[in-house]
């Protein structure tokens, strides 16, 4: 008795790179992402899209990878916490993050990174209300929210004035 | 930007600094917000498998049989281990870096021999080439089980005729063994003065009950290892710790080898709060490794981590206090009774040293119960048994104000602790800033401002007495007048960067001259864990003093290069100098650069085990609200105010104090674990073990007090773990403010406020 | 010098080093050295203050004429 699938090819587009790989059926985008195509920046912290560690951005719209299988990134295109720097350049959340100490261990950030990048493009002037709600769905343990609050404020206000 | 018409960040400094006091970008700060740092989960190797480990389904059973060959002949699979791989050595005491354990029980809790103590009890594990036939493989592992009652609480556990865990474990009753065989595995005293005459002198006693539940400290990133057993005998294992020199003496004790065989890498850690102390995976994956000749990984799900790791205590507490009229307590008894778990250890030794330790109090009495029970082996929490002691005495003391008539801080005041106080354990406090932390609170704009219509208000102050144990550091002088630091403390939250600063102020350079880097246990002296507030003071000991050999050294090669006598010299802000020929001046990056052509490289090295620790006192404010049809208590306002001695980083002060309060809330309002009838924790997702979210909080106001501690040459107070103490009792406090429930359990979820009476 | 027992009794042990104060106190309290000694070393899980702070040296550390001496269990954090 073998276990172990067929592997289905898939053509995607990933940090703006035309990218195949090959994935069993059973494999979530969250462990293509970082045991297939190597980029570990997203992080697992539950495995059922309760925590957010996972968030990446797919066809403009921010999913727990977890919960999406690698197949179904067939002709997507995904964004990851890998994508969000501009070469050497800092994105104004990353530098925000960074000038507000909104970070203690680490590992929340690159999923919340990617769910505020989200919601700035939405909504570039969030009321703190609508921060928060926005964020719900990413956990963090170490800070208590409050300087990653500050964190998206401080990068809304200087993306609005760029 | 939030706009208020207070500071919403004090910091009540009472001595500045060059660097320290400043808020630099941290220097781990890019690779964690693009993704490019590397967790253990992260780590990859040649040749690497995967490993699982299966757990019981029953919270108390004996194991009669084991049967792998299924799972070992499944198509994929490389290796199968059980407890029977471990190498059989006589029983042993295990140094945890902060707390010991019996090694058979360390043994036992990594893969289970006689009997399964708990539901996720670990039982055998597999190594496979792909991880999901590793979960297949784990399932065709047969185990007979002969399922026996479990006890779930210290109540149950306490009872007569209740079902035994340990048929070698004998109570020890006050440092006696009994032999009694029972599940209280010690009782032991504290005693102040006369509690009798202490009662008698009271003109009012309050005695009450409280019980908490099981919680978890909830680190993100689950635990994870990877073991590389070469063939000649070395082990390398990658996990995430806040302890590498602790995996490496564990690893040493499980498997019987030589420490110096063993090195352990640190990875970037997702969070520990103490449940990153022991190893669980670890030494399953080196028994695998080991078996196959290649490098395993093991990653613990979600579940595996409540069910498989160490949560804290659910503990059941009783206060009894009395007080003069004008509000002096004469008299304190605790019973605490704490879950250790399936094996002996719970916490309450350290929630004794706390529970009343805030006040001076003549007359005492802690009664202390160890107790076993059929749940996973308990670890460290920050601040482990403290939040439990506090949510008794600190809601006793607001009742006790509320019947005397007195404000609940002025009632703190009256009896608080100071410089010369004898804790009710014995010790005495040397400089503290417990009433200093009172008088912030009870100064604050929090306290001062009208209560809204429909709000509660409450308050509580909690302890923790801080650690030091051993730390090390090396530094080198770069030829460009950087510096590089080396050192052994895993960075959960920005440390590396308070280290750099001690060093980055002793030599008078910029911060980012220095370039800290976390290190192996192969590359540095023996450091203790990440953990009992311990790693500011130690290993910034450590780092100030091996900068004071390098500023010495600078100094003496300054007065070889202009051929002086070194007593002439002084070196400040950076710069060398004469004392009395304005003439002579030289940077310290000017003497880097000539170094190698002047007598060499210059370094500096310390290994330091500083006694001189202050203890933290911290405080909460909190205002909130109860809705009247659902119980659903929404936090309006939260103010922390800590001693920290003094921030070396405020911000990431403020961070360890936001961060513990928040904890705290979530232990005080929704965290627990949910056992179902038979011994299952019912609620293993982030869904149901429902932690803080963004939308479940205001901003928390921060207070740094800083009431220097003279054993720290910057003042330095540990931070981490005293600001988890005083949430629950607060809340609970402020819940009973706004409905007049006045609530002795925990969490104070919507169903128990809806049913309090 | 001084020691506070879990039973609160103040005792007078002579003695100018942890090592000597342990032997000499179990010369008065017989079994009180097994309590507090692994080999030649303070057990594990116990930690000795002095003076109010924790003593790192162990049995070497010394003690003074007034000193007062607990004997705790040994626990740090988390």
């Amino acid at each position: 008795m073998t276990m172990t699938e067929k592997k289905v090819h898939v053509q995607s587009v990933i940090n703006g790179e035309p990218t195949d790989f090959l994935c069993e059926p059973r494999q979530s985008l969250l462990e293509v992402l970082r045991d297939v195509i190597g980029l570990t920046g997203t992080k697992e912290g539950c495995g059922d899209g309760n925590c957010g560690a996972c968030t990446v951005n797919m066809d403009g719209r921010i999913v727990t990878s977890c919960l999406v299988l690698g197949v179904e990134a067939e002709g997507a295109s995904i964004e990851t916490i890998e994508g969000v720097a501009d070469g050497s350049n800092l994105h104004p959340l990353q530098v925000s993050f960074l000038e507000n100490a909104a970070l203690q261990c680490g590992i929340c950030t690159p999923g919340f990174i990617m769910s505020s990048k989200a919601l700035l493009e939405q909504n570039p002037d969030p009321t703190e209300h609508e921060i928060r709600f926005w964020l719900a769905n990413n956990l963090c343990r170490c800070t208590g929210y409050d300087k990653i609050i500050r964190a998206v404020q401080d990068a809304a206000e200087k993306m609005r004035q760029a | 930007m939030t706009t208020a018409d207070y500071e919403r960040n004090q910091v009540l400094s009472t001595k500045e600094f060059k660097v320290v006091g400043t808020r630099p970008i941290r220097h781990d700060g890019a690779d964690k917000v693009t993704g490019r740092a590397i967790y253990g989960a992260d780590f990859d190797a040649a040749g690497l498998l995967h490993g699982k480990i299966l757990r019981s389904p029953h919270a108390h059973a004996k194991i009669v049989s084991i049967d792998t060959s299924k799972a070992e002949s499944l198509a994929g699979v490389k290796a199968v281990v059980t407890y029977k791989d471990f190498p059989q050595v006589s029983n042993s005491k295990v140094d945890l870096g902060e707390a010991v354990t019996e090694l058979k029980w360390l043994r036992d809790n990594i893969l289970a021999s006689d009997k399964a103590l708990y539901a996720g009890h670990a039982i055998a594990a597999v190594a496979a080439s792909n991880p999901h036939v590793a979960e297949e493989a784990i399932k065709l592992i047969n185990v007979k089980y002969e399922i026996l009652d479990p006890v779930m609480t210290t109540q149950e556990a306490m009872s007569e005729n209740a079902s035994i865990l340990h048929e070698s474990l004998e109570t020890e009753e006050l440092g006696k063994n009994t032999g009694v065989v029972s599940n209280v595995a010690k009782h032991f005293q504290h005693v102040k003065g006369d509690i009798e005459k202490g009662f008698k002198e009271a003109d009012i006693i309050l005695e009450r009950e409280y019980n908490t539940k099981t919680v978890h400290q909830g680190y993100i990133e689950p635990h994870n290892g990877t073991a590389i057993w070469s063939p000649d005998g070395r082990l390398h294992i990658w996990c995430s710790t806040q302890g590498p020199f602790v995996v490496r003496e564990s690893m040493a004790k499980l498997l019987d080898m030589p420490m110096s065989k063993i090195r352990v890498t640190p990875t970037e850690i997702g969070g520990g709060f103490g449940g990153k102390i022991p190893v669980y995976v670890e030494p399953v994956a080196a028994l695998l490794s080991k078996k196959t000749g290649t490098p395993v990984k093991i990653v613990m799900t979600r579940k595996e981590t409540f069910e498989g790791s160490g949560p804290t205590p659910g503990s059941h507490v009783k206060i009894k206090i009395g007080a003069k009229n004008d509000g002096t307590i004469t008299a304190a008894h605790a019973w605490m009774a704490m879950e250790a778990g399936a094996y002996p250890g719970s916490p309450v030794g350290a929630a004794a040293q706390t529970v009343f330790s805030t006040y001076d109090i003549d007359n005492a009495l802690i009664d202390g119960y160890d107790v076993v029970v059929n749940k996973p082996k308990t670890a460290a929490y920050r601040a482990p048994g403290a939040p439990n002691a506090a949510f008794g005495t600190e809601q006793a003391l607001n009742e006790l104000a509320e019947k005397l008539g007195m404000d609940p801080i002025d009632l703190r005041l009256k009896n608080v602790a100071t410089e010369g106080t004898r804790r009710p354990d014995g010790p005495v406090f040397g400089k503290i800033g417990a009433k200093e932390v009172l008088e912030a609170m009870r100064d604050h704009a929090h306290y001062n401002a009208p209560k809204q219509e429909g709000h509660g208000r409450g308050i509580a102050i909690g302890f923790w007495f801080n650690v030091g144990l051993d730390s090390a550091c090396n530094i080198s002088v770069n030829k460009d007048g950087t510096i590089n630091l080396t050192e052994g403390s895993t960075d959960i939250g920005g440390s590396r960067t308070s280290i750099a600063m001690h060093a980055a102020e002793v030599l008078g350079i910029p911060v980012e001259d220095v370039n800290p880097t976390v290190v192996d246990t192969d590359m540095i002296g023996h450091t203790g864990p990440t953990a009992g507030s311990r790693t500011t003071f130690s290993t910034g000991w450590a780092a100030y003093e091996a900068a004071q050999e390098v500023k010495s050294k600078c100094i003496e090669r300054a007065a070889s290069i202009w051929d002086v006598d070194k007593d002439f010299l002084q070196m400040e802000d950076g710069i060398i100098s004469s004392k009395s020929d304005p003439e002579l001046k030289m940077s310290f990056k000017e003497l880097a650069n000539q170094m190698s052509s002047t007598g060499g490289g210059i370094s500096g090295a310390a290994a330091v085990n500083p006694s001189g620790v202050g203890g933290s006192f911290c405080g909460n404010i909190v205002d909130l609200s109860v809705d009247s049809d659902t119980g659903k208590v929404s936090i309006e306002r939260f103010t922390v105010v800590q001693d920290v001695g003094k921030a070396i980083h405020p911000s990431y002060v403020e961070g360890q104090m936001q961060g513990g309060s928040v904890q705290g809330i979530g232990w005080a309002l929704n965290e627990e674990y949910f056992m179902g009838d038979h011994g299952s924790m019912n609620n293993t997702s982030l869904l149901d073990y429902r932690m803080p979210t963004t939308l479940d909080l205001p901003l928390i106001d921060t207070v740094i007090v800083e009431v220097a501690n003279p054993g720290h040459p910057f003042g330095v107070r540990g931070v981490g773990e005293a600001n988890i103490v005083p949430p629950t009792p607060a809340i609970a406090n402020a819940v009973y403010d706004a409905t007049n429930k006045r609530i002795q359990e925990l969490p104070l979820s919507p169903g128990a406020v809806l049913s309090a009476e | 010098m001084q020691i506070l027992t879990d039973g609160n009794k103040k005792i007078q042990i002579e003695g100018s080093n942890i090592r000597q104060v342990i032997e000499n106190l179990n010369d008065q309290y017989p079994g009180m050295k097994d309590r507090l000694v692994d080999g030649d070393r303070i057990k594990l899980e116990i930690s000795v203050a002095i003076d109010g702070e924790i003593s790192t040296l162990g049995m070497i550390d010394k003690v003074s004429e007034n000193s007062e001496i607990h004997f705790l269990p040994a626990i740090a954090g988390g």
